[in-house]
Order: C-alpha cells, then structure tokens, then sequence
C-alpha cells in the first residue's frame, strides 16, 4: 500500500519537459479561441453578450454580476483545491502514522453556511429586480404590435393594426432609446410547442397551443438579426429558422405599405396563377386578393420580399423555387409542404407566377 | 470469528454446469448477485447510450452534415437521454446500494429479497420495452422507429395526432414498467435501512453511504410517482381517446411540464445524492480522517431532498409564467444550492491535513471534486431567470447538466468502481491501466463538454440535427466531436481493466484499503450470508475502533 | 491487517427496530399517495376547462351509500384485527369477510355508476376533460380497491379453510394499512370530485 516516494499526478502523465510545453500550448490556444469569438462583432454570430436591444440589455447585465461572483467562488474552492491537493499528500516522511482525527469544526461549518446564503441573498434580490423591469414591462401606447404564430416548422407573423400577413421574415422598426417604439410580439401557436429566440434582441419565450405568451424587444441598431427556434417541435425543428429586419422608420413606413398591397396581377403569370388555383395549393396557401385563402401554410403574397424560403431552410432562387415545390424533401425532410408532383412545364409555369408575387 | 468464512472457490464453481449457473443468477435474491446484474444491466445500456451520443455527434462535426437523417438523428438524442438517465444511471446506482447497504449495515441481505429480484427484473424488461420500439414503432407492418419526442416527451407532440405508431408508447410503457422496478428498489432500501441495521448502529452511526441511500430512497418515493401518474394519464390519451394534454379540448400543455418537472429535477438529486455518498466513502479512507462534519453532512443531504422538490419550474422559465412564479423558483434554485456547495466545502475539508494516497479512486474523487464545483456554478448561471431566457434551450444547459451526470455522478461511479471492485471479485484491478483511464477520460471530458458552453452563449439551441455555417459554432462543434473519442476509449480500457483484472488479478484479502466501515470485515467477495455473526458496533468506525483501540472513533 | 474480530458485546439496551412489513407497506403507501395527488391535482386545474359536453354539475350523483360501505369497512376490519389479537378466530373470519363485502357493494355500486354516465349520459374518458379526468381518477382508486378486495378474499378463504392464526396477526395489520390507505384516498377523492367540483 505504500506510495512512491514523492508521487505527484501531473508527472505520471507527462514525465517529459518537452511534453508539459507541447500541452500548455494547446491548452493556451484552445482558450484563445474564445476570447477572439466573443470579441467578434458581427450580428451574424448570434452572441448573446453583444445585446442590440433593452431586454437583452438588461439580461446581459445581470448575467455578467452572476458570472462575476460565480468566478469568485471558483476561484476561492479551485485554490483550496489545489492547495489540499499538492499540501497533503502522502509522502515518506509521514510514514505509516494516521494523521489526527479532526471530526468538523463548527465555527468553520457556520462561516461556509453563512457566506453562501448571503451571496444567494444579494444573487436573489438582483435577479428578481430584472425579471420585473423585463417581463413587467409597460406598454406605450405607440408600440407595435405583432402577433407570431408557431407552426411545424415555419412562424407565421400578423400584423393585426395594420392588416399584414407574412411569414417567416419579421420586419420591426428601429427604436431610439429617446422615444422608444418597441414591438411586443404575441406568441400562440398551431400545434406543439415552439420557442422564440433571436439572442441579440431578446431572452427566449415558448409558444404554447392554447396559451397566449408576449415578449417584447426595442432593437437600438438597424440590420438583420438572426435567430431560430429553441423548442424541440420534431422533425424539421432544425431548420425552423428566424430573420428579425430591423428598419429605419421610412424603410419600415415602406416595407408596411408594400405589404398592405394585395397581390400583383402579372399577365405573364396568368398560366401558372391557374395552376396554382386549381391544385391543392390554395388548400394551405393564401394570396391576398385571390381565390387562394389557405391557413396551414405561409401567406404567399409578397414571397419575393423575402430573402429565405422554407422558414430560412433555403434561399429565394429561382432553382431553390423550383427544388422546394418538386421535390421538399430535398430541401427540408419531413417538413410538412407535400411534393406536388407537376411536371415541367406546369411547375415552370409556376414558379414563373410565384415569382411575381413581389 | 466474521473472516473464517466459507468462500466458493473456482473450483467448486466450475463444477456447476452452464444452465446451473445461469439458472443460478436468474433466479438469484442475493443482494449481491442483484447488485451486479444491474450494474452490469448498467454498463451495457451504457455502451448503447455512448453509441447514441456518438452518432449525435458525428451528424453535428460540421454544419449541414448527412451522416444521419433529421428523423434518426431525434430518435437517437431521445433514446440516448432516456437510456442514460433510466437505464444507465438508476440502475448503476440502485446496484451499488443494493450490494453495498447489507453489507455496511451488518445484514444478511436486503429487507425483501423477492421484491428485490422482480423490481430488477422489471428495470432489465422495460428497457427491452423500450428498445424492442426499434422493430415495431410503427406496429408490425412498417419498419420500426424509436421514440423520437425528446426524453421529456413535451406534449402535445406525444398527441397521436404529431406521434403516429407507436414509437412514443414504447417510452411511456418501457418507462411505466422500469418506474415501478424503481419504486419497488427504493421501498426495500427504505426498509433495509430503518429495520436491518445491526445492534448498535444506531441512525448517527450509519456510513454516510447508507444514509445518503435513505434519502436517495425516500425520494425515489415520491419522484418517480408523479412521472407515473403523467405517463399513465398519457397512455390515457394516446390509447382510450382521453384529453388530458389535448389542447384543443382544453388540455394544458404546461401541465405535462409541470408534472414530468415535478418528478425530473428531484430526479437529478436522487442521481447525485449516491455520488456524493461514494464520495463521502472514498475520500476519508485516501486522506486518512474521518469525514469532515458527518452531522452537517447528514443535514445538508436531508436539506437537499426536501428543497429539490421546490425548484422544478427553473427548467420552465421560459414557458411564460408570471414573474412572482419566476422569482419564486429561481429563489429556491439557489437556495438549493446551499447544502450542495456546503458539502463541497466538507468534502475538502476531509482533505486537509490528511495523508492523501493517489490511487485511481482518489483520482476520480478529485476530478469529481474540480467538475462538480463547475457544474454547480454553471448551476447557478441558470437558476438567474433572465441570464435562463437566453441560456434555456441551448447547448449550455445540456453542457451544464452532463457536466454533472458525466463530470461529477460518472466520476464519482468510476471511483466507487475502482474502490469496491477488491471486494467484490476478491482482486486487485490494473492501476497503471486506471491511471490511463483516469487522464484520457478527464482529457476527452474536458474536450467535449467545456467547449460545449460556448455555442450555446453563441446561440445555438439543442436537438437540432444540423446547424447553419457562419454562426460560429462549427470550430466548438469540431472539438466536442474529438472529445468523444478520447472518452470511448478510455472507457474501453476501463472494461478490459475490470474484466481482465476479474479473472487474473492480484488475490486480495478482507481490506486492502485500510479501510473502516463493515464491509471490509468481510471476505473479499463475502459469502452468501455476508457474516458469520451478526456484527455489534459502538461507533461509526467499527474497524478503526478495532485497529486503534487506544483512540476510538468519536460519535460527533 | 483488518482480521480482527467483531466480537459480539452485551447492549445495555434491547436492540429494537421497526417492523420490515410495516415500513415497507408506509413506502408503498406514501408512492401511491404521490400518484394520487397528481391525478386530484390534474382533475381540480381541469374543472370548468371543458370545452364541450357534460361537466360534473349535470350528470353526477353524490354515491353516500357507497361511500358508506367503504368507509364503514374500515371500521370493520379493525373488528376483525381486534378479534384475532384476542384469538377469537371466528369473530375474525367473520369481520374480514363483512370488510370484503363492503368494499365489493362498493366496486359494484361504482359499476352500477358508470353504466349510468356512460349509457345514460353519454359521457365516456374520451368525451371531453372531465370525462377524462373523472373516470382516471375515480378508476385509479377503483383499480386499487380491486388489488385490495382480491388480497381480502384471500385472506377469507384462508380463514375458512381454518389456516390462520394468531401469528400471522402482524402481516394482515400489514395488509389493513393498504385497505385504510385506499379508504383515506377515497374521503379525498369523494371530497375533490362530488363535494368541492360539482
């Protein structure tokens, strides 16, 4: 039972010098990477510590004095760690001796019972301050309101004071910080459960079937934020992906007024606007100021304001048009969008039509 | 005299025909017996679990990967949590008490032997439920599928009208069937331990590990319960047209939640109270002093079960709850985290001005120590609401929690392995090879799961079978994937150790870990009644007490 | 090294420890108990959900005999318990055999219940939640009369085969806590569902 003389854990693993320096290097590299990602600034990295918007603000906040005292306490208990580790170990000159018996210490045990409450105290009070300021946020009078449905796998955004229907692609104003114009979104949902979550401009909320939700988010900066859903939902919940265009206010006033269109009437579209009419897909689909008035599927009026087709599975080509109708399961398997087996000419016809729903 | 006992050598075994012995172990109600067949049930499902983690990982190396389809990928994230938390750990677990707790209390075996048996058998039948869902999840005509609903099986995706066939009622039955195996584990644990404990040792005179069991046991009591009244109310809805989680006639979707929460987060207690009971074994014997305020121990542990069942709704933080509801529970979340930080402290403090012996079981204690510290801290990052509408739903929860399951339990499991292992097979494992699977197991640990915080502050969400490009989440994913390799094998070394050292390892005798508590009085295996007289102690180190009469072990 | 022995010493006091039989049967009591919270929790958030069909003030009956039977069971088997402490073996038969009686007029008066819902009233567990939520609740507690009432009949049909004895006294106590358990389950049941929820 005896130890080796002086065993020490680290130079069983590595006896070499030249082995201790290879390891530190990687070790070192791999916790540079971080570092240089957290750095980044760019929106396209959803980092949940460059928040663009008051929610997100406020939970960045708190989540910085909670990562500062939880890295107190690691670095308090690490140190003791290592300290009992390389102190008391077992050498030659200890012998066969057994070291005193020390059974507790009840002044040592109330100070580490004391301390932690306090610190679980003041951690307490801190968070539920943000969870009001947040969830109990009032509403001015001049904010937008969007209602978000969740459907397997695609969101469905109405506008209900502007009389907008879209899919998948919100667009928001821009707030300033002086006159705020937030947006609260209503979350419902058609089927199961889905989850909201764009990380630069808000925590994340569920959209649960019967039950209504609301979150709210005031982006400070244009651009495009992304995001995706963040509750399992099933197959395709992959790919249930989220673009939030945050607009100028004149971008914005433009973007409304386009929507509030009904569809284009393209006399080169005529061809495939009856065959759109007359196979199944007005039994999901809807084209405002058409026949076509389906709910299981996206609104399809103005697609090609949208940058993504299938909930951002996809790009909006031409060659991704034509693939998504042929043939869905290579584009999103298992989503629910059926292949609508048309031959060429009628799926070329088609495509040509929705096309000219800009 | 307890060690003139009379052991079944090879000899005699080999004797014994095949369907002798096999009979023999089907048949068995020896406690012992019981205890390796659900561990060995364990390590099996184990396997299988690491299978299903690596394909998972594999599909996520790189963004847009084929390896896997969506529909494979989603039965092999739920198969692989619903095996490793029902299959893998509670039985482990379950095993270690049954074979440690007679032993450590001076029995001959548990309070109900049968009992015993059948809820083994019952654990053993129900994962084979759940499995035999990979042939006939659509009904004997279609091909099969597993269940593919997440091991929490949110409603109403469980609903037949999103779960067609019948992959989600091979997990509600094979859960059914396992749960009440659980429920009959933990009544005879209870009962052992309050009424076969043997003169003298009184409540304050247990192992630690035995109390930590009762807790551990009285908690599977009204754990698993409320997950089987969901699952019953499920079975209602799936196969008699019933409404409890049917939303559209009114049924609530948040109350699934609500009742699988119930029952899962003190779950995750009753997985981590045995790890901490082994570390509250091993860790006094490598430093030479007793544990370090067995009373605040005890307390802290009592604590623990009962505020673990007031925290449920932090994994329903986001479901919309008021923010009394939110701050409520993110109170007692961190409110919990308390007793647990406290036996850290004690665990330490057991540690200090001992005479610490690096032995492959101290290894794994230490790195349970170091993972356990983070896992609680990352524990406490979740339990503030705001930071968990960000961090909810995303690869830092599933980090955080196997930063628990596989850095603190399985580290602690491995320990206990390595430091009964002597007493149960009568040998002494490899412990160069220990060693070995010590360092390449904390290398890929550390490898995949560290690195695994970090696209989840990038914002990627879990189960998902593919992610897009450009998130910055391909490089994390890449070194997560490495990790698992450096884990499989490792783990493989620690199987060919075991089995190797089972049949040609150095003999042992009764104690070669000098220890102190009953079970190292015994032969190394013990024979079938454990002692020859029923021991009488008169302290919590009855062998201490008998190696150093001059200083006998205190009662504080 | 540790080959000592564990020489047996004199306790100054007796070693005692409570009864296996009586713990286990307290465990079981206390998961089931658990169960059934959840279904009462279930059955009281779901009343007035309903979004058609039925609810409980339009087809339920309060059943007062029944309830009578099954309470007044309890009382019985206690009879029966006292009876055979004092060895009267006959007035035990006798007493456990009233206790099964009653807890079976109980089950048929449940039966005689549902065929009215069903038939008359056309409310199934698949018409709406409190259909659902009724007949789960209700049939839970139903089920576990029946595993009770086989148990009894069990034990009759021993004691008139003149089989049991004094000494068996403590395994049939054993036996009458799980008959009290499914009679205290049953004032929460008929509390929840005919009292408070009509």
């Amino acid at each position: 039972m005896r130890q080796a003389r002086n065993f020490h854990p680290l130079q069983a693993a590595l006896p070499s010098t030249t082995g201790k320096r290879y390891v530190a290097l990687a070790v070192l590299s791999l916790l540079v990477w971080p570092v240089l990602t957290f750095a980044s600034e760019s929106p396209a990295i959803p980092n949940i510590f460059r928040p663009a918007s008051t929610p997100a603000d406020e939970i960045h906040t708190i989540s910085r004095f909670t990562l500062m005292i939880t890295a107190l306490i690691f670095a308090v208990v690490f140190s003791l760690l290592v300290y009992v580790v390389f102190r008391f170990r077992r050498t030659a000159a200890t012998g066969d001796v057994e070291p005193p018996q020390v059974y507790g210490s009840n002044q040592i045990e109330l100070a580490w019972t004391v301390i932690p409450v306090l610190i679980v105290l003041v951690l307490f009070l801190a968070t539920a301050r943000v969870i009001h300021s947040v969830q109990d946020a009032p509403r001015p009078t001049g904010a937008l309101e969007v209602t978000a449905v969740g459907h397997q796998y695609w969101w469905e955004f109405r506008y209900p004071s502007l009389g907008i229907v879209t899919a998948n692609e919100l667009h928001i104003p821009v707030s300033d910080p002086a006159s705020p114009s937030p947006t609260f979104l209503k979350l419902l949902s058609a089927d199961t459960d889905h989850s909201f979550w764009v990380p630069l401009l808000a925590g994340k909320t569920d959209l649960i079937p019967n039950r209504a939700n609301s979150m709210w988010m005031d982006p400070h900066q244009t651009g495009l934020y992304l995001g995706q859903c963040a509750q399992y939902c099933g197959t395709q919940h992959a790919k249930m992906l989220l673009r939030v265009y945050v607009d100028s206010p004149d971008k914005f006033k433009a973007w409304v007024a386009s929507q509030k269109q009904p569809a284009r009437t393209d006399a080169v579209a005529a061809d495939g606007r009856k065959i759109f009419e007359q196979t199944a897909c007005v039994n999901c689909h809807a084209v405002a100021g058409t026949v076509a008035d389906g709910q299981f599927g996206p609104d399809l009026t103005h697609l090609m304001s949208r940058d993504t087709i299938a909930s951002g599975a996809a790009s909006n080509t031409h060659e991704n048009l034509k693939l998504w109708i042929r043939d869905p399961d290579a584009v999103k398997p298992g989503s629910l969008m059926p292949a609508m087996n048309l031959n060429e000419r009628d799926l070329n016809a088609l495509v040509v039509y929705l096309e000219s729903l800009r | 005299m307890s060690t003139e006992s009379i052991v079944l050598t090879a000899v005699q075994d080999a004797s014994r025909s095949w369907s002798a012995i096999v009979h023999g172990w089907i048949t068995t109600v020896d406690h012992k017996r019981i205890g390796i067949l659900y561990i060995v049930l364990a390590l099996v499902f184990l396997v299988i679990g690491g299978m299903e983690a690596t394909i998972l990982r594999i599909q996520l190396i790189v963004p847009h990967n084929h390896f896997v389809s969506p529909q494979f990928f989603n039965q092999m994230f739920t198969m692989h949590g619903t095996t490793m938390i029902f299959f893998v750990a509670m039985p482990i677990l379950f095993g270690f008490g049954n074979y440690l707790i007679p032993l450590m209390i001076g029995a001959r075996d548990m309070a109900f032997p049968r009992v015993n048996a059948w809820s083994f058998w019952l654990t053993a039948f129900g994962g084979m439920l759940l499995y035999f869902s990979f042939i006939g999840g659509y009904g004997l005509y279609g091909a099969g599928a597993a269940p593919d609903v997440g091991w929490f099986a949110y409603a109403p995706l469980t609903a037949p009208a999103f779960s067609v066939g019948h992959s989600t009622d091979f997990w509600t039955l094979g859960l059914l069937v396992s749960g009440i195996g659980s429920i009959g584990a933990a009544v005879n644990f209870v009962a052992t331990i309050l009424c076969m404990r043997c003169p003298g040792m009184s409540l304050g005179r247990m192992p630690l590990l035995v109390w930590l069991n009762l807790v551990m046991g009285s908690m599977v009591l009204f754990v698993i319960s409320p997950l089987t009244a969901a699952q019953i109310m499920l079975a209602v809805d799936r196969f008699l047209g019933g409404h409890f989680f049917d939303t559209q006639a009114g049924g609530s979707a948040v109350l699934w939640m609500h009742f699988f929460w119930i029952f899962g987060h003190p779950e995750v207690y009753v997985l981590v109270i045995p790890a901490f009971a082994f570390i509250s074994e091993i860790v006094p014997v490598f430093s030479r002093k007793p544990i370090f305020g067995y009373p605040i121990m005890v307390a802290a542990t009592v604590g623990i079960g009962f505020v673990s069942f007031g925290v449920w709704a932090h994994h329903m933080f986001t479901v919309g709850m008021n923010s009394y509801a939110n701050s409520f529970f993110a109170l007692t979340t961190m409110v919990v985290g308390v007793p647990t930080g406290i036996k850290i402290f004690n665990w330490i403090g057991t540690m200090w001005g001992g005479q610490l012996q690096f032995k492959t079981p101290l290894l794994f204690c230490i790195g349970f120590l170091f993972q356990f510290l983070i896992a609680g801290l990352t524990g406490i990052m979740l339990a503030c609401t705001p930071f968990n509408w960000q961090l909810s739903g995303s690869y830092f929860v599933v980090a955080h929690f196997h930063y628990v399951i596989v850095g603190a339990i399985l580290f602690a499991l491995f320990g206990a392995f390595y430091y009964w292992f002597p007493k149960m097979s009568g040998r002494m494992y490899n412990e160069t090879l220990g060693k070995l699977h010590f360092w390449l197991f904390v290398i890929g640990f550390h490898l995949t799961f560290d690195f695994m915080h970090i696209p989840g502050l990038l914002g990627m969400p879990r189960r998902i079978y593919t992610y897009e490009p450009g998130r910055g989440w391909e490089l994390w994913n890449l070194i997560c994937t490495i990790g698992v390799f450096f884990q499989g094998i490792a783990v493989l070394i620690f199987v060919a150790n075991l089995v190797r050292s089972w049949f040609v390892g150095k003999l042992v005798g009764n104690d070669p870990w000098d220890a102190w508590t009953l079970e190292w009085s015994t032969s190394s295996p013990p024979p079938e009644y454990n002692f020859a007289e029923i021991p009488v102690v008169s302290s919590r180190r009855p062998l201490w007490d008998l190696k150093h009469p001059e200083d006998p072990d205190l009662d504080v | 090294m540790s080959s000592a022995t564990l020489a047996p010493s004199t306790l100054e006091s007796k070693w005692v420890l409570p009864s296996r039989g009586h713990v286990g049967m307290l465990c079981l009591i206390a998961a089931e108990s658990a169960i059934f919270i959840i279904f009462v929790v279930a059955y009281i958030f779901y009343l007035g959900k309903n979004v058609s069909g039925p609810g409980p003030k339009d087809v339920l009956e309060v059943p007062i005999f029944a309830t009578i039977c099954l309470l007044s069971s309890s009382i019985t088997i206690h009879f029966a318990l006292s009876a055979i402490r004092r060895e009267k073996l006959g007035a035990f038969a006798l007493w456990w055999f009233i206790t099964f009686a009653l807890g079976f007029i109980f089950l048929v008066e449940t039966g005689i219940e549902w065929y009215r819902l069903i038939y008359h009233h056309g409310l199934t567990i698949s018409t709406n939640l409190f259909g659902t939520t009724y007949y789960s609740l209700v049939g839970l507690h139903a089920s576990h009369v029946t595993v009770g009432l086989v148990l009894l009949l069990t034990v009759s049909i021993f004691a008139l085969l003149g089989k049991v004895r004094r000494e068996h006294e403590p395994r049939l106590d054993v036996l009458a806590y799980y008959w009290h358990f499914v009679d205290a389950v049953w004032v929460v049941v008929f509390t929840v569902v005919y009292i408070v929820g009509r």
